[in-house]
């Protein structure tokens, strides 16, 4: 890397990218870099980080909306939202702590591009889903816009969505418009103690399928458990199974009750309640994925259909040790598994491979992300179609070339 | 209608019609085809009836594999095709071409999996929107987008156009709804996006492919979201004595935390059609109407309706009435979703779609009736209001050509007004044709050139639907299809 730029406006961007394009330099693309242990290693000779377009300018309480540019910190826009009564409702993860960075880091381009959503995804959608409109610049240099401010709008094709989780390998976005939503005015969690992986999925899957909107669902080993914060938790020494239910306070008290009562009826008996206070620590905690924390082991990014979930787990057990947090009722896993070359990717892709879904490898050494497939191997078809939209946006390849995958 | 021109066909494809139809009748067996002229009239137009083409051909297949048959055959002949669900349209996005081929997939309509635990269904792309809740309301779920011509119109249809509904508000459109899908591209390949879990990985080709409005490929299949119900739902008319003052109301009803399921807005024209079709009670005393529903158990209901009629006094409603029970609240929903065929029974109408800022409603309103009182046209609105999704109905006589062109001009300043509050040309219908022209109010030459380089990466001989969409004077990227083709 030799210089890192920092565009002020789109227009600079634009600027910039075409005389990197003239002279075929690739560009490393960042917001506050708090990803950048993440995806296969570059070899750029530019950096172009988004972090002087900063700014809201467009914030509508009343009509939900919120429009804030690339390199806006995600601290500045919840704060602002916060400050409102308001919140991003897909609840980002921050993958800072766990990847060897600090928390609190990620700019709010970083979140879109990368469609990095939280435990409420399953109620709420994802990243993906509270996108309205972008502005951005791709690979020709070329300023562009989709979308717009309004939830309801097909005017065109959805480009602006159809950029989440490019990790900005298509274009360098600039401005991001997106739908916020009212805080909860109260939430609850029920914890569940010592479930197997399986009952605790039944469980899951069980609470999401009443009509009580559980907004969260996770699962914990033992082990990770016990390396929660708070206390009365990490000490119990048994698996946590953590459900959530948000609303305003009379619904959340009757709709806990409900939940019990229903789960009670299905078998499952033993459990905890967490109370606003503790739930909002509890949650907030998973957010930064605090039990999974930067160190020697491996992390994986497992998305499958719930029920599969401990299938997949358990499938790779029988080839390496490994930690799971179940998210999402059991369809997002995040397993711990130890360092080796491979980082196991061939058992765990096989077990992925039998079971459906797809898996990311999203915390190694560089070496082994340059060495094994960081993002989930395509389909034929659909390569040569994400080929050809890569093309599409950015012909000569010099967006964040080879991050995502070696051939493009 | 007339102002949209339609590109004249390819006179050597049209000559060759015996010819592709004995080729295809060859390859698909008996059934497939429909050559006859009657067999082919009833699918010379969509929902925008004003416009009509009688196509080339009509194909029925069965199967994803026959779809790949025809599409790989139409592509090696250079044919364009058509892609059609039921032909519910209102943008004229199924309008065929007499040098097309329309592949309709309406006889692919089987439910293939429920799957509760997992919360998801499988289904083949011809199914109905309303025949996947019904196949899953046993259990006490649904498939949440709900469009007024759910009963008829197709999950195909509603993937192309990224369908809406009066309940997305609290949902989601089609593209929040979706897991996963089956495509066959134009050269016969089937590609699969998604599935069971969520969140595609790689790039987001979901996200595109739903709103293509059957320009990439033909959806064959596909995984959907189902949710449980809620305990129950029941909606609140507000009447108020002003367009303004409703409109004030649903800010300040977003504005406080609630988020109902649904705010539908009707003005008074619409209003007293409606009752006379559906008996639902709506007042007929007042110049605006608001159907505010809710969703949770008894009480959860009965304290959020409190809270609504409490944040709507300011705005003085004439009329507070909330539902009785379920008989009412049916009969109010199919007010509201019979709008549109209701006004069609006392007058031809133009349907609008575009969607604006909440805050900006009043004085859209205001612009609306002026533009419509200046060219001599009456209108009724009947709008998702959460959302700013606006339906301005302009009424007009279809044997008048005055009148005719007088609405489309009358339609294409309304959308131009959408555009310039901050808003869109369409929130749900789609481009089709009718928008077709207006893509320059809203987008770039840039933006233009960019979204027809998608449509390269996934139709590089721009075969499907041709016509739609993009304007038909706006250059393609002329490095487009081979680039697409050379990646």
């Amino acid at each position: 890397m030799y210089e890192t730029l920092k565009p002020a406006t789109a227009w600079e961007l634009a600027g910039m990218i075409a005389t990197c394009r003239e002279r075929r330099l690739p560009i490393d693309v960042s917001g506050a870099g708090s990803k950048r242990a993440i995806g296969r290693p570059m070899q750029t000779a530019v950096t172009v980080s988004t972090l002087s377009m900063r700014g809201i300018p467009l914030y509508e309480p009343s009509e939900l909306v919120m429009s804030a540019r690339a390199g806006t910190s995600l601290s500045q826009v919840e704060a602002e939202l916060a400050s409102r009564n308001q919140m991003l409702a897909f609840e980002p993860i921050d993958l800072g702590p766990a990847t060897g960075g600090a928390a609190g880091q990620q700019t709010i381009g970083g979140v879109f591009a990368a469609n990095l959503s939280g435990a409420r995804r399953i109620a709420a959608g994802a990243a993906r889903d509270h996108l309205l409109g972008i502005k951005g610049v791709n690979g020709r240099a070329e300023e562009f816009k989709s979308g717009g401010r309004v939830v309801k709008n097909v005017t065109g094709y959805d480009v602006a969505r159809g950029l989440t989780g490019s990790w900005g390998t298509l274009a360098v976005l600039t401005e991001v418009t997106f739908k916020v939503l009212p805080w909860p005015e109260d939430t609850a969690t029920i914890i569940f103690l010592g479930l197997t992986d399986e009952l605790a999925t039944e469980l899951m899957q069980t609470a999401v399928g009443t009509p009580f909107e559980v907004s969260g669902t996770v699962h914990l080993s033992a082990g990770l458990a016990g390396r929660l914060r708070h206390d009365g938790l990490k000490s119990l020494g048994t698996s946590l199974t953590a459900l959530r239910i948000e609303n305003f306070t009379p619904s959340v008290k009757y709709r806990r009750d409900s939940l019990r009562e229903h789960l009670k009826v299905a078998g499952f008996v033993k459990a905890v309640d967490l109370d606003a206070h503790d739930s909002i620590a509890f949650w907030n905690e998973l957010r930064q994925l605090s039990v999974l924390p930067h160190g020697q082991k491996l992390l994986w990014r497992i998305s499958t259909t719930p029920g599969k979930g401990p299938r997949i787990v358990a499938a790779v057990r029988r080839h390496m040790e490994a930690e799971a947090l179940y998210d999402w009722s059991g369809g997002l896993i995040w397993l711990e598994v130890p360092a080796t070359a491979d980082a196991g990717a061939a058992d765990i892709r096989r077990a992925v491979a039998t079971h459906g879904g797809h898996a990311t490898l999203i915390r190694a050494e560089s070496a082994v992300r340059a060495a094994v497939d960081v993002f989930h191997p395509m389909a034929p078809a659909v390569e040569q179609l994400s080929r050809r939209l890569k093309t599409a946006f950015d012909p000569d390849g010099i967006l964040n070339p080879g991050r995502m995958y070696t051939q493009f | 209608m007339s102002l949209i021109r339609m590109p004249e066909p390819d006179l050597g494809v049209v000559a060759r019609r015996d010819v592709i139809v004995k080729d295809l009748e060859k390859l698909l067996g008996p059934g497939v085809i429909i050559a006859d002229e009657d067999g082919r009239r009833a699918y010379e137009t969509d929902a925008l009836t004003a416009y009509t083409r009688m196509p080339l051909a009509v194909a029925l297949p069965r199967s994803t594999s026959e779809v790949a048959t025809i599409l790989k055959y139409c592509r090696d002949n250079s044919i364009k095709v058509v892609a059609r669900g039921a032909g519910t349209s209102l943008c004229g996005g199924a309008l065929p071409a007499e040098d097309a081929i329309v592949v309709s997939v309406s006889k692919m309509n089987r439910v293939l999996e429920v799957d509760y635990p997992n919360r998801l269904a499988r289904v083949e792309s011809g199914i109905t929107n309303l025949a996947i809740s019904g196949a899953v309301a046993k259990e006490g779920f649904f498939y949440a987008p709900d469009p007024s011509s759910q009963l008829a119109c197709t999950l195909a249809g509603n993937l192309a156009m990224n369908s809406g509904g009066a309940h997305c508000l609290k949902y989601g459109v089609t593209t929040n709804n979706v897991l996963g899908i089956k495509m066959v591209l134009m050269t016969g390949e089937i590609v699969e996006v998604g599935g069971g879990h969520l969140d595609s990985e790689g790039f987001d080709l979901m996200a595109l492919i739903v709103g293509s409005e059957g320009q990439f490929g033909i959806v064959t299949e596909a995984t959907v979201r189902i949710l449980r119900a809620a305990e129950g739902a029941r909606p609140m008319l507000l009447g108020f004595s002003s367009s303004e003052a409703a409109g004030r109301c649903v800010s300040a009803i977003i504005g406080s935390g609630i988020i109902p399921v649904a705010i539908e807005f009707m003005d008074k024209p619409a209003i007293h059609v409606c009752e006379s079709f559906a008996k639902a009670g709506y007042p007929l005393d007042v110049e605006a109407l608001l159907i505010v529903e809710v969703e949770g158990s008894d009480t959860e209901i009965s304290r959020l309706l409190e809270q609504i009629a409490e944040i709507a006094g300011p705005f003085k409603p004439q009329t507070v009435v909330v539902s009785s029970g379920t008989d009412q609240s049916a009969k109010i929903w199919k007010g509201r979703k019979s709008a549109f065929g209701a006004i069609g029974r006392i007058s031809d109408y133009y349907c609008m779609d575009g969607t604006i800022p909440l805050g900006r409603l009043p004085e859209v309103l205001l612009a609306i009736s002026s533009i419509c009182a200046s060219r001599g046209l009456k209108v009724a609105n009947i709008f998702h209001a959460g959302d700013g999704n606006l339906h301005p109905l302009i009424l007009y006589d279809a044997n008048d050509p005055k009148q005719s062109v007088a609405a489309e001009h009358a339609g294409n300043e309304i959308l131009k007004l959408c555009v310039d509050v901050g808003g869109c040309l369409t929130g749900e219908h789609g481009v089709g044709i009718e928008k077709r022209d207006l893509m320059g109010l809203q987008f770039t030459p840039t933006d233009l050139a960019l979204q027809m380089r998608i449509k390269s990466v996934f139709d590089p001989s721009w075969l499907l639907n041709p016509a739609k969409v993009f304007p038909l004077d706006t250059p393609r990227p002329s490095d487009a299809q081979a680039e697409a083709e050379a990646a």
